[in-house]
């Protein structure tokens, strides 16, 4: 019993410790933000100084204004066609189905970096420019494959006697899935857009590749500032992104919490 | 009635076409289609100028096995063979804790682990260069308060890349790790503990191969974006890193030897490959010995 007691406290030391050590370096972070020395890696004192320093930088600016863009749209169109193909894989055989499942997987098992270069050369095969439109492009293929599984997995346990009663009193297709399908798998498609929402604001790599010179996320600027060197303003930007994602994913979890009460 | 069946079956062909076709012309379009370029561009030759020429050639492949690439493939599977190991280790208690901890915490302790998952990597891997570097965190308290006298080498290190690569992947270790854990049935652990076995051997025959699925997702969960994970080498290994995913990015972006990445590609694929098959053979065996 002792032993028992005394293994459990080491147990919950250990993984205090972890936890310390997955979000100190986030919190110094953050703290370091408001760290007045420019150069100095000790504590100074508070400023707001470079989040106003960003505020005033048109790169910084630029970059937030394609971040917001490519992910407010390539999230709408992953949404909507994710969800199409969530809730016919889910209701319907057809040949290929087995096909179609497996090229779904394909983006999130192979690694970033192959699915970045795979299109930098199909779209510079196809002679389309590197920008805006390739980025979006890139990010709903990604995206769209989590919508896909998110959306699927609520449907698991979908009445389908629900859309027959409804089609039974004269709805046509369009209507039923609106008034019927639609509300109840509203939770898996809320979380699967915001889902494609933060991947779309974080992602890095395949960015990366089919940006171009011109069009910078808010990301890729960060990668940029980061290889010029540590600057402060970068930890304002850096907890700016992560203060975006954190709320995006607090909200995400809300709504799951509240549909799965009722 | 046979022509309601027809109209009711041509209306299901229809409804079938609007919800799968736009996703599946998108996945044949911007994912097997490119791979498929991919593929080619292997075969084909880089021209004078950095342009790609349609000229058939195995030398992209026959390059690979160069010893300069040859010890870049090995010493980044032996990276990220360290990285999986490191996080399988650190993993497994600390799920086993998650798992066996009061139900009132556990959504708690859970959500603190899905949270990292949400914030950006590239982010908190330059939060690790402000802790290491040599004007960083730990050099300036240590040499503030006389610890040292010289600013430690600790970025741009081998550690460092190991370290910022950890950080990254740990949560892709420890969820199915604390899903398996979580769904084993307690009463075999206790049966070999009746039945005489000390906590290391119920350990090490009950409870470690009943969450051998677990360990299997994770360790490809974590190798596997561990190859490819190119900006974490970048900036925390320094200039001297080549790893294979930076290795593919110089060649399409700075040696623009397309064909030559392309080959390096397709052997990143070979490798996610064998290890999904891999995967799959472990946890259908596993299935098979449970029953």
């Amino acid at each position: 019993m002792k032993k028992n007691k005394a293994s459990k406290t080491l147990f919950s030391t250990y993984s205090f410790l972890i936890y310390v050590i997955l979000y100190a370096p986030i919190i110094i972070l953050v703290i370091y933000s408001f760290n007045s020395s420019k150069l100095n890696a000790t504590w100074q004192g508070f400023t707001l100084n470079w989040y106003s320093v960003l505020a005033t930088d048109d790169n910084v600016l630029s970059a937030l204004k394609n971040s917001l863009l490519v992910a407010g749209i390539s999230t709408l169109i992953s949404t909507i066609v994710g969800t199409l193909a969530a809730v016919g894989m889910y209701r319907y055989k057809f040949k290929g189905k087995t096909v179609l499942d497996a090229l779904l997987y394909v983006p999130i098992v192979i690694p970033e970096i192959v699915m970045g270069i795979s299109l930098l050369v199909f779209f510079s095969q196809m002679q389309i420019s590197l920008g805006l439109v390739t980025l979006v492009l890139a990010h709903v293929t990604f995206s769209v494959s989590y919508v896909v599984i998110v959306v699927r997995a609520r449907m698991t346990g979908f009445d389908k006697s629900l859309e027959e009663a409804a089609m039974d009193l004269g709805a046509n297709q369009l209507q039923t899935f609106i008034k019927v399908t639609l509300p109840i798998i509203l939770p898996g498609v809320i979380a699967g857009a915001l889902m494609a929402l933060t991947l779309s604001l974080d992602d890095v790599i395949i960015s990366f590749f089919v940006s171009g010179a011109a069009c910078e996320t808010l990301p890729l600027k960060i990668y940029s500032m980061v290889r010029m060197g540590v600057t402060p303003e970068i930890n304002a930007l850096s907890t700016i992104m992560l203060l975006a994602t954190l709320s995006i994913a607090l909200v995400s979890e809300i709504i799951q919490l509240k549909f799965s009460k009722k | 009635m046979k022509k309601t069946k027809k109209s009711k079956n041509k209306k299901q062909t229809a409804s079938i076409v609007t919800t799968i076709s736009p996703v599946l012309l998108w996945m044949i379009i911007l994912v097997a289609i490119p791979l498929v370029i991919v593929f080619i561009m292997g075969f084909l030759t880089r021209g004078i100028y950095g342009q790609v020429e349609y000229i058939f050639t195995f030398q992209n492949y026959a390059d690979l096995l160069k010893p300069m690439y040859v010890q870049i493939f090995v010493y980044s599977l032996w990276i990220s063979f360290i990285t999986t190991l490191i996080c399988l280790v650190l993993a497994y208690p600390f799920a086993y804790f998650i798992a066996n901890v009061k139900a009132k915490y556990k959504v708690l302790l859970f959500m603190l682990i899905i949270i990292p998952f949400w914030t950006n990597s590239l982010v908190r891997t330059y939060a690790w260069m402000i802790i290491l570097g040599t004007n960083g965190i730990i050099n300036s308290y240590l040499l503030q308060f006389g610890v040292i006298k010289e600013p430690l080498k600790l970025l741009y290190t081998n550690g460092a890349v190991i370290l910022g690569l950890v950080y990254t992947l740990f949560p892709f270790m420890v969820l199915p790790l604390y899903a398996s854990i979580e769904g084993l049935d307690k009463s075999y652990v206790e049966a070999a503990s009746d039945l005489g076995a000390s906590p290391l051997q119920a350990f090490l025959r009950v409870t470690l191969p009943l969450t051998m699925s677990g360990v299997a997702a994770g360790s490809v969960l974590v190798f596997i974006p561990s190859l490819g994970l190119f900006f974490i080498p970048d900036l925390l290994g320094g200039s001297k890193t080549m790893l294979i995913s930076n290795l593919i990015q110089n060649q399409f972006l700075t040696a623009r030897n397309w064909p030559f990445g392309s080959a390096v590609s397709i052997l990143l694929i070979i490798i996610t490959i064998i290890f999904i098959i891999l995967y799959f053979n472990k946890s259908k065996n596993k299935g098979l010995e449970v029953m």
